[in-house]
C-alpha cells in the first residue's frame, strides 16, 4: 500500500495552509471537526447571552427588562441555537468527524466533499437565523417547537426564516449522518471487526440511524408549515380544516429522537474518556452496544410523551408511558457499566474525569425526573412548566454540555499538542457545577408549585427561587471565562503534551499530536482491543507496545 | 466475594430505602391539594420521589465512593484490574430497573384510572352519556347545549367518584388570546372567573378560538390543552374551598405569562348565592349584576 506523506501532498494542494485552512473548504476530517467545534462554540456564546437575557427578565416577577415580543423571540432563538447550532453540531459534527476516521482506521470520512458541504451549511444557516431579528423585523416567536396555529399567526417573515434555517441545519445533519454510517460500516481497516470498534463508533452509528430516519420527517413537516404560512394552505390550520395535533405528532417524531441525537454521542465520548483515566477496560462492551441499539429502537416509539395533555386518546397516553419508561432500562445499563468501569480502577481526578463524573451525577438526576415525567398522571400536572425546563437542562446541559467540556480537556492535547492547564480546568469545573445546579435545581420546585414555562412574568410568590436560579446562571456565564482563557493561553504557550499524554490505546493517540493530514504516516494501526488496559500491571512506558496492538509500523 | 461485603451491601440498601421513604414522606414539594384527584396524585408523587431518592443517593454514593477510594495516588503509574465484564452482575442491573419501571408503570396506570383518565378507554360512549345526565342542583335548568355525538379529543373524563355524586356541573370554557371565558350553559352565566361548588363534580368542555392554550390549576394537579377545532374535556371535584390560580400553560403569544384567571371554590350555599346573583334575567327585570360580570 502506498501512503502519501503530507510533504508530498501539500505542494499540489490548492487549499490554504496554516491557520487559514480553518476558513477554507477543507476536506480533512480533522479540520472539519475543529471547524464544527469552534463554530459551535461561537453559537454557544450567543445562545448563552440570550439565556442571560431570559434570566435577567425572570429576576423580577414583572415583564420589565425586554418587551414581551422580544422575550418570545429571545427564548425561541435561545432554544433553536442551543439545539441546532451548538449541541447537535458539536457532539456529532465536531467529535464525530475528528474521531471516527481514526477509530475505524481510515484516512478520512467516506465522503469528504459531502462532509465539507455539511459543515458549510451551518454558518450561513446560523447567521440567517440570528439576522432574522434584525432584517426581517421580527424573529420567530413561537418557541423552538413552532406549534401552529401560533406559528401561523406570529410575524410571518421571522417564522419563514426560522424554517429555512432549520431546514438547512437538518440537511447538514442528514449529510453528516449518511457519512458516519458509510464510514463506520464501509471504511473499516481490513481486519477490524465491528465488535472491536471503540464505543463512540457505535454511539455515532446509532445516532446517525436516528438522524437519517427522523430528520426528513421534521423537514417535511416544516415545509408543510411554511406552505400554511405563505400559500395559506390548511394542513395545520383549524380554520381551513387542518389539524394542529398532527403537527405535534410529526414534530415530536423527530424531536424526541433529537434528544438522543444530542446525548448518544455524549454517551460514546464518556465511554472513551473513563477507561483511559481509570486505567481499566470499558465494563460490559457487548451490553453497551446492545443498549445503544435498544435506545435507538425505543427512541423512535416514545414521541407522544410530549403530548400527554394534548388531544391524545387514553390508550395512546398509556402506550407511550410504558414505552418511555422502558428507555430507562438500557440507559441504566450504561450508567451501571460506567460505574463498574470506575470501580477498582486507578482514577486520575483531572478535569476530564471531573466533568465526566458530574455528567453521571446530572444525568441520573435528569433521568429520574424523566421517568417520572413519563407517567401520564404525573406529567399532567407538570407538563409545560419549569419542572420540564429543569428536567431537560439536567439532561442536555448537565449531560451533553458537561461531556463536551470533558472531551475538550481530554482531546485538546490531540488537537494542538498541548495540555490544558489543570488549575484553570478545575476552576472551570467547580464554577460550572455549582452554577448549573443552582440555576436548574430550583426550577423543579417552581414547576411543581405553579410556574409555567415560556413566561416573561410570574406570580411574585416565586421570586426568591427565580433569583437563585438567575444567580446560578450568572455563575455559569462567569465559568466560561476560565475556559476561554485556558484555551487561548494553552494554544499560545501551554505545556507540551507529547503524542499520547494519557497512555491511551485508541488509535487517535497512536500518531503525532496534532496528527498529519492523512492521520498516520505509513499504515493505519490495527487496534483490536481499544480498551485493553490493565493486562500489564506495573509501570507503563509512554507509547509502550502492547502485544495486542499491531501498530508498530505506524510510527516513524 | 466474602460474606461481610454482602452484609454491608444489604445494610446500605436498607439504610438507603429508609432514607428514600423518609424523604418521600416528609419533604413536601407540592402546593396545597384542592381537588379529589390531588391526594391521588400526591400518593404517586411520594412513591416516585422515594424511588428516585433511593436510586439517586445510591448511584451518587457509589460514584463518589469510587472516586475517593480508587483515585490514582501520586507516583502510581499502574493499571487497574483487567475486568471486562460480569454477565450475572449485568443481568442483575438490567433486571432491577426493569422491575422498577414495570412497577412504576402499573402503579401509575392505577393512579390514572382512579383519576378518571381511562374513562373513555373502557367505554367509548361514556363521555357523551355523562354529558346527558347533567343537572343543576339549584338552578335546575336543563342543559341544552351539548350536541349529541360530538367527538371529544382528550382529557380526564370520569365524572363521578364511584357513584357518590351523579350530578355534574357542566361549564363551557373558551380560551382566547389572552383570557379564559366560562359559560354556564344551564343558567346562561358567562364569567371571566370559574366559580364552582365544593364537592360537586365539574365538567369543563374546552375549546380555543385562536391558538392552543392550556388550562392548568396547580392545586387541582390537572392540566389539559385547549385546542382550536378539537374540543377537550376535563372533569374534577373540588375538595377545598378557596381561590386558586388558573394558569395558561401553553405558549400562546406575547401576553402568555399574563393569561391567568381564578377558580373560586365556594361552599355549596355560597355557590347558590353566586348563581342566583349572576343568572341573567330572562325577563326584563334587571336583577343581579348579570353579564356585566367581569370578562377580564
Ligand atoms: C431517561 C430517559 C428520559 C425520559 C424517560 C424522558 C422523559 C421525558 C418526558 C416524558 C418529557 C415530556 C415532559 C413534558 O413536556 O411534559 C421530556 C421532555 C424533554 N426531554 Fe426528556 N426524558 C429522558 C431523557 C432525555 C434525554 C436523554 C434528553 C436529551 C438529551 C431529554 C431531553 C428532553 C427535552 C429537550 C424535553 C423538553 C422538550 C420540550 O418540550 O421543549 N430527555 N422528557
Ligand atoms: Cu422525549
Ligand atoms: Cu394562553
Amino acid at each position: 500500500m502506498t501512503a502519501f506523506t503530507p510533504a508530498e501532498l501539500e505542494p499540489r494542494s490548492l487549499q490554504p495552509q496554516g491557520w487559514l485552512k480553518y476558513f477554507s473548504f477543507s476536506l480533512d476530517h480533522k479540520v472539519i471537526g475543529l471547524q464544527y467545534l469552534v463554530c459551535g462554540f461561537a453559537f454557544y456564546l450567543i445562545g448563552g447571552a440570550l439565556a442571560g437575557v431570559i434570566r435577567t427578565e425572570l429576576a423580577s416577577p414583572m415583564s420589565d427588562f425586554v418587551s414581551r415580543d422580544t422575550y418570545n423571540e429571545v427564548l425561541t432563538l435561545h432554544g433553536t441555537i442551543m439545539i441546532f447550532l451548538w449541541i447537535v453540531p458539536v457532539v456529532n459534527g465536531a467529535f464525530g468527524n475528528y474521531l471516527i476516521p481514526f477509530y475505524v482506521g481510515a484516512r478520512d470520512m467516506a465522503f469528504p466533499r459531502l462532509n465539507a458541504v455539511a459543515f458549510w451549511l451551518i454558518p450561513p444557516a446560523g447567521i440567517l437565523l440570528i439576522s432574522s431579528y434584525f432584517l426581517a423585523g421580527a424573529a420567530s416567536q413561537s418557541g423552538w417547537t413552532a406549534y401552529p396555529p401560533l406559528s401561523l399567526t406570529t410575524p410571518a417573515a421571522g417564522q419563514i426564516v426560522w424554517i429555512l434555517s432549520v431546514l438547512l441545519l437538518g440537511g447538514s445533519s442528514i449529510f453528516g449522518g449518511i457519512n458516519f454510517i458509510a464510514t463506520v460500516l464501509k471504511l473499516r481497516r481490513p481486519g477490524l471487526k465491528l465488535m472491536q470498534l471503540p464505543m463512540f463508533c457505535w454511539a455515532m452509528l446509532g445516532t446517525s440511524i436516528l438522524v437519517v430516519l427522523a430528520t426528513p420527517v421534521l423537514a417535511g413537516t416544516l415545509i408543510l408549515l411554511s406552505f400554511d404560512i405563505i400559500a395559506h394552505t390548511g394542513f395545520f390550520n383549524p380554520q381551513l380544516g387542518g389539524n394542529v395535533v398532527v403537527y405535534q405528532h410529526l414534530f415530536w417524531f423527530y424531536s424526541h429522537p433529537a434528544v438522543y441525537i444530542m446525548v448518544l454521542p455524549a454517551f460514546g465520548l464518556v465511554s472513551e474518556i473513563l477507561p483511559v483515566h481509570a486505567r481499566k477496560p470499558l465494563f460490559g462492551y457487548t451490553t453497551m452496544v446492545y443498549s445503544i441499539m435498544a435506545i435507538v429502537v425505543l427512541g423512535l416509539i416514545v414521541w407522544a410523551h410530549h403530548m400527554f395533555t394534548s388531544g391524545t386518546p387514553p390508550w395512546m397516553r398509556l402506550f407511550f408511558t410504558i414505552a418511555t419508561s422502558f428507555i430507562a432500562v438500557p440507559t441504566g445499563i450504561k450508567f451501571f457499566n460506567w460505574l463498574a468501569t470506575l470501580w477498582g480502577g486507578k482514577i486520575a481526578l483531572n478535569s476530564a474525569v471531573l466533568f465526566s463524573c458530574a455528567f453521571i451525577f446530572n444525568f441520573v438526576f435528569g433521568g429520574i425526573t424523566g421517568v417520572a415525567l413519563a407517567q401520564v398522571p404525573f406529567d399532567i400536572h407538570v407538563h409545560d412548566t419549569y419542572f420540564v425546563v429543569g428536567h431537560f437542562h439536567y439532561i442536555v446541559y448537565g449531560g451533553s454540555v458537561f461531556v463536551i467540556f470533558a472531551s475538550l480537556y481530554h482531546w485538546y492535547p490531540k488537537f494542538t499538542g498541548r495540555l490544558l492547564n489543570e488549575d484553570l480546568g478545575r476552576l472551570h469545573f467547580v464554577l460550572t457545577f455549582i452554577g448549573f445546579n443552582l440555576c436548574f435545581a430550583p426550577q423543579h420546585w417552581l414547576g411543581l408549585n405553579g410556574m409555567p414555562r415560556r413566561v416573561a412574568e410570574y406570580d411574585p410568590a416565586f421570586t426568591t427561587w427565580n433569583q437563585v436560579s438567575s444567580v446560578g446562571a450568572l455563575l455559569m456565564a462567569v465559568s466560561t471565562l476560565p475556559l476561554l482563557i485556558n484555551v487561548v493561553l494553552t494554544a499560545m504557550r501551554g505545556q507540551h503534551a507529547g503524542d499520547n499524554p494519557w497512555n491511551a490505546l485508541t488509535p487517535e493517540w497512536l500518531t503525532s499530536s496534532p496528527p498529519p493530514v492523512e492521520n498516520w504516516i505509513g499504515e493505519a494501526p490495527l487496534v483490536t482491543e481499544p480498551y485493553g488496559y490493565g493486562e500489564a500491571p506495573g509501570t507503563v512506558e509512554v507509547n509502550r507496545l502492547s502485544g495486542k496492538d499491531l501498530w508498530a509500523q505506524g510510527k516513524p | 466475594m466474602a460474606v461481610p461485603t454482602a452484609l454491608i451491601t444489604l445494610l446500605i440498601g436498607m439504610v438507603l430505602t429508609l432514607a428514600g421513604l423518609w424523604v418521600g414522606h416528609n419533604v413536601n414539594l407540592l402546593p396545597v391539594d384542592a381537588s379529589s384527584n390531588a391526594p391521588v396524585y400526591d400518593a404517586l408523587f411520594e412513591v416516585l420521589f422515594s424511588i428516585g431518592t433511593v436510586l439517586f443517593l445510591g448511584i451518587v454514593g457509589l460514584l463518589i465512593y469510587s472516586l475517593v477510594r480508587f483515585r490514582r495516588r501520586a507516583g502510581d503509574l499502574g493499571d487497574g484490574a483487567a475486568i471486562e465484564g460480569n454477565l450475572p452482575l449485568e443481568i442483575v442491573w438490567t433486571a432491577i430497573p426493569a422491575v422498577v419501571v414495570l412497577f412504576v408503570g402499573i402503579y401509575s396506570y392505577d393512579i390514572y384510572e382512579r383519576m378518571g383518565g381511562m374513562a373513555s378507554f373502557h367505554d367509548h360512549s361514556a363521555m357523551q352519556v355523562a354529558t346527558q345526565q347533567v343537572a343543576y342542583q339549584s338552578a335546575s335548568v336543563e342543559a341544552t347545549q351539548d350536541p349529541p355525538a360530538e367527538r371529544i379529543w382528550g382529557g380526564i373524563g370520569r365524572s363521578t367518584q364511584d357513584g357518590v355524586s351523579p350530578v355534574v356541573l357542566p361549564v363551557d370554557v373558551t380560551a382566547m388570546q389572552f383570557a379564559f371565558i366560562f359559560h354556564y350553559p344551564g343558567p346562561g352565566i358567562t364569567a371571566g372567573e370559574l366559580h364552582v361548588p365544593l364537592g360537586q363534580p365539574v365538567r369543563l368542555r374546552m375549546e380555543a378560538k385562536d391558538v392552543i392554550h392550556a388550562f392548568w390549576v396547580p392545586q387541582f394537579r390537572l392540566k389539559q390543552d385547549v385546542i382550536p377545532g378539537q374540543p377537550t374535556l376535563l372533569t374534577f371535584t373540588p375538595t377545598r374551598a378557596g381561590s386558586y390560580p388558573i394558569v395558561c400553560a401553553e405558549l400562546c403569544g406575547p401576553y402568555h405569562g399574563g393569561m391567568r384567571s381564578t377558580v373560586v371554590v365556594h361552599e355549596p350555599e355560597a355557590f347558590d348565592d353566586w348563581l342566583k346573583s349572576n343568572t341573567p334575567a330572562t325577563l326584563a327585570s334587571a336583577s343581579g349584576g348579570i353579564s356585566t360580570k367581569s370578562i377580564s
